[in-house]
């Protein structure tokens, strides 16, 4: 048996000289730094979710109807009378939301770790379009159950495209292909859902991967391992505190994937709707067109951002300013490496000014997304009273959160362009405690 | 570098014990993916026993009904078609259906006739090639598929042949007779497809 | 145990920043309840003595106006525990196959003209609503002379659907608040029905788990095969981990 192997293997070998090499490159024998902590495990967590949604997904379009007349019917039908269906239904549902806690994670390490300076920032720039592509895979996705926040939530976003100056409301037929969501929107939201984005999202997946292996693993204490001292157990002309990917961070990585299932099986088999957080109740409405939802608010990972969209006001007689608002949110983060210009990465180091602003960005953040989701309009009632005025207090508190979350980025620019960060002196070499 | 002893037993058993429950949770976990395939309750909703009204059915005539999705033959046969049936033995690949097509009938139908009630054929209309569905050729006239032409089923696809009983003619490519489905009459006008009698009490 | 609406609220909160922060396993179903101000209906689906009470209930007085066009009988046999028998002779008044979905006699048109608009589908009300929200509706129904059917709901105000269960319940008055005549302070109950009030709670109690099960017939299977996925990837976990342990006994 093992010598039919290693046949087909000096076959493939003789025709493909260079597929073996690039295997052991990025597989076995990429070379980690030996410090990863927690922050280092939802790179691999959010690739396992990957082929969570994809396989989940491929089996749900085999009983999935694209068409506004069926789809919500054909999703019942899944969760109901095809065999384990609400399984495979649940594993995708819970399995986008998954997606997004491990991303943001993985993002969130990326900026406590400074993974996105020189020379990581094509990493940093493919991850994020990674982002991007992701955000519109999940939207689409959510419209094609067709239940009523479906229906509402794509009418609202896509009306966004109508603050486009001169061409908007044109934009808006298009891309819905009638007056309102409609059929056409989702037969080509499904589209773009299953086969158009996947493959973008595969590619980009692939492209962050291949650049990370080039430059390696930056780590908790943003020490470059490869200009360190040279020779370790396995390799003496591999860095000395490098360990090789295999087996080392492959059984470290297993241990993380089993972690993680056992949570995401909790959720999927003792809480599928998350308290309406991943499924909302008012989806389980069919869409209806004449009727808005009255929780109307985006899935919580869209949150902080529909939050800026909110709370920057019109004025100039559009209501451009909170689109540009928030998509700059996003697109400000794609020039993060060249905004900070700090001259150590890790957090361990870096002056007390960053970990404050980091803090502060963070909090902004969380409560952005609180007061997308509607938590805060809820709560201003019961800490200031009834007669308080919600409107004007959430109105406040959002446009101090925006000023915050935009502040981050122009107080980072200054403190690292003027050289007013003190730094802690990094050491030569990484921190690893033998546990 | 303290302690350079490798455990290489335990680290082999841990090796194979997680690979091997990994491997169990691997396979239980495409079960169900599998299992996604088959009939839906939908399905078999739509499968369920198919209660026909055969009173209209004429002496020499065919009616087809759908019973989980396959078209099933119900023929009233004349005392003529049926007389002609042991005349075909001969020419017939298992004219007793007791070899090739044992399992092509239930019991109470493994008969010359293959009917409960000699008269009443019931089958599923696909041919056992390649699962056409056969036209019915009632007429007892030379064809020129057949000069010796009985009346019976021909297959438009690759030209198999059965007889008034749904028997296969030799030199065919269709290997068995037509199938009988489960059926009774639940009386003398109807009969339920789907359930034996014997189920049916 | 009833949650003040600020407790809810919090814990809704706190929740989300949890869901951050990796923190999942705080998340349960326990935090659903959207609707604060509602009393708990108390709903057990694995209680299946109430489910089943409740689908006699459902077939026997909602079933004429409302449909559950998801739910075939044939599964509310399979899961309520009944036989093919008892589920099309006591709970099938409509003539429908066993395989088939329960769909109302009730011609669309008809409920449009009686009640100002059709009766919707009930399959999933509870997974819209809450089993809380219909538990509270079914105890809040009262005679309203101003409304044209006649009837009103503290829970639903408006709402354009006669109370099904008078004949258990009885018949409520509203008692309007001293300073506003147009708020409901409380309901009475003027005329006593076939049933005690705890009687009748219990009864709307088992409609609410009946209608909880129809919304999502898998959690019965999801609760039933959750734990054993559960343990096994425990199990899987602890077992990688000292795989893990192991290797890393090489690394300095």
């Amino acid at each position: 048996m093992a010598n039919v192997f290693s046949r087909i293997g000096d076959w493939v070998n003789e025709r493909a000289p260079n597929m073996m090499p690039a295997y052991r490159k990025h597989m076995t024998e990429y070379y980690a730094p030996k410090n990863f902590n927690l922050w280092y495990y939802f790179g691999s967590l959010a690739i396992v979710v990957l082929v969570n949604q994809i396989v989940t997904g491929i089996f749900l379009t085999m009983n999935y109807k694209p068409s506004a007349a069926e789809a919500f019917a054909s999703v019942e039908y899944i969760m109901r009378d095809v065999e384990w269906g609400w399984l495979i239904r649940y594993m995708h549902s819970t399995g986008a939301s998954l997606f997004f806690v491990v991303v943001l994670l993985h993002m969130f390490r990326g900026l406590l770790y400074g993974s996105y300076h020189k020379p990581r920032e094509l990493v940093w720039l493919l991850g994020m379009l990674i982002f991007l592509v992701l955000m519109a895979e999940a939207f689409m996705g959510y419209v094609l159950p067709w239940g009523n926040m479906s229906f509402w939530g794509a009418k609202v976003i896509i009306s966004l495209f109508g603050t486009v100056p001169v061409i908007g409301n044109t934009l808006v037929e298009w891309i819905m292909g009638d007056f309102l969501p409609a059929d056409a929107t989702l037969n080509r939201f499904f589209a773009l859902h299953v086969i158009a984005l996947p493959l973008v999202l595969l590619l980009l997946v692939v492209l962050h991967i291949a650049a990370l292996h080039e430059v390696g693993s930056n780590n908790p204490d943003g020490v470059e391992i490869k200009k360190g001292p040279k020779g370790n157990r396995w390799d003496a002309n591999k860095p000395a505190d490098g360990i090789p990917f295999h087996p080392y961070y492959s059984v470290k990585d297993l241990f993380g994937v089993g972690f993680f299932l056992t949570i995401a099986a909790f959720i999927i088999f003792f809480a599928p709707t998350f308290g309406g957080w991943f499924l909302e109740h008012d989806n389980f409405i069919p869409a209806n067109n004449l009727v808005t939802p009255t929780h109307i608010k985006p899935v919580w990972y869209f949150t902080p951002f529909y939050a800026i969209l909110r709370m920057i006001p019109s004025f100039f007689g559009t209501a451009l300013w909170g689109v540009l608002g928030m998509f700059g949110a996003i697109a400000v983060l794609f020039v993060l490496p060249w905004i900070d210009a700090g001259k150590v990465r890790s957090i361990r180091y870096r002056g007390t000014g960053y970990k404050v602003a980091l803090g502060l960005f963070v909090v902004s953040f969380l409560s952005l997304g609180a007061v997308g989701a509607g938590v805060v309009a809820e709560l201003i009632p019961e800490w200031f009273g009834a007669s308080a005025d919600a409107t004007f207090l959430e109105n406040t508190f959002g446009r101090v959160m925006t000023l915050i979350y935009f502040g981050y980025f122009v107080f980072l620019w200054v403190y690292t362009h003027l050289g007013m960060e003190k730094t802690k002196p990094v050491p030569d070499r990484v921190v690893y405690d033998h546990d | 570098m303290a302690n350079e002893v490798v455990d290489h037993g335990r680290r082999r058993f841990l090796t194979a014990t997680t690979a091997v429950v990994g491997g169990v949770g691997v396979v239980a976990a495409v079960v169900p993916f599998i299992k996604s395939w088959e009939p839906s309750a939908r399905a078999k909703a739509a499968g369920a026993p198919y209660t026909a009204d055969i009173s209209k059915i004429e002496a020499g005539q065919m009616v087809t009904f759908a019973w989980r999705s396959l078209p099933v033959f119900v023929v009233n046969r004349t005392k003529v078609q049926l007389d002609a049936l042991p005349s075909q033995d001969a020419r017939l690949v298992d004219p007793k259906s007791d070899s090739g097509s044992a399992e092509q009938q239930p019991k109470y139908a493994q008969n010359e006739a293959r009917s409960i009630k000699p008269e009443w054929l019931v089958l599923v209309g696909l041919c056992t090639h390649l699962g056409c569905v056969p036209d019915f050729v009632p007429v007892m006239k030379p064809e020129p598929f057949d000069p010796q032409w009985k009346g019976g089923f021909y297959c438009p696809c690759h030209k198999s042949r059965y007889d008034m009983a749904g028997r296969v003619y030799q030199g065919v490519p269709a290997p068995k007779n037509l199938l009988v489905p489960p059926h009774h009459f639940v009386d003398d006008t109807h009969i339920q497809i789907g359930v034996d009698p014997k189920e049916a009490g | 145990m009833t949650m003040t609406k600020r407790q809810l609220l919090m814990k809704k909160y706190v929740s989300s920043i949890a869901l951050v922060f990796g923190l999942l396993v705080g998340g349960t179903s326990a935090m659903a309840s959207e609707e604060g101000g509602l009393p708990s209906a108390g709903t057990n689906v694995n209680d299946q003595a109430s489910l089943q009470r409740g689908a006699k209930l459902f077939f026997n007085y909602c079933v004429g106006c409302h449909s559950l066009k998801y739910a075939r009988y044939a599964r509310i046999s399979e899961d309520l525990g009944l036989s093919e028998k008892e589920v099309m002779e006591n709970l099938n008044f409509t003539g429908a196959k066993f395989g088939e979905p329960v769909i109302s006699h009730m011609p669309e048109a008809s409920g449009q003209q009686f009640f100002g608009k059709a009766p919707p589908d009930l399959s999933l009300e509870v997974r819209a609503k809450g089993a809380d929200w219909v538990y509270g509706y079914l105890n809040a129904f009262y005679l309203d002379p101003s409304r044209p059917v006649g009837w009103n709901n503290t829970v639903f105000p408006n709402a354009s659907m006669p109370n099904p269960l008078w004949e258990l319940q009885g018949l409520q008055t509203a008692v309007m608040k001293a300073d506003d005549k147009e708020a409901v302070e409380k309901l009475e109950l003027t005329q006593p029905g076939k049933l005690t009030p705890v009687q009748f709670q219990q009864a709307t109690r088992d409609l609410a788990t009946f209608l909880e099960y129809v919304a999502e017939p898998a959690a019965l299977q999801r609760q039933r095969y959750g734990i054993w996925v559960l343990l096994f990837l425990a199990g899987f976990t602890l077992l990688a981990y000292m795989l893990k342990k192991e290797y890393w006994k090489d690394v300095h």
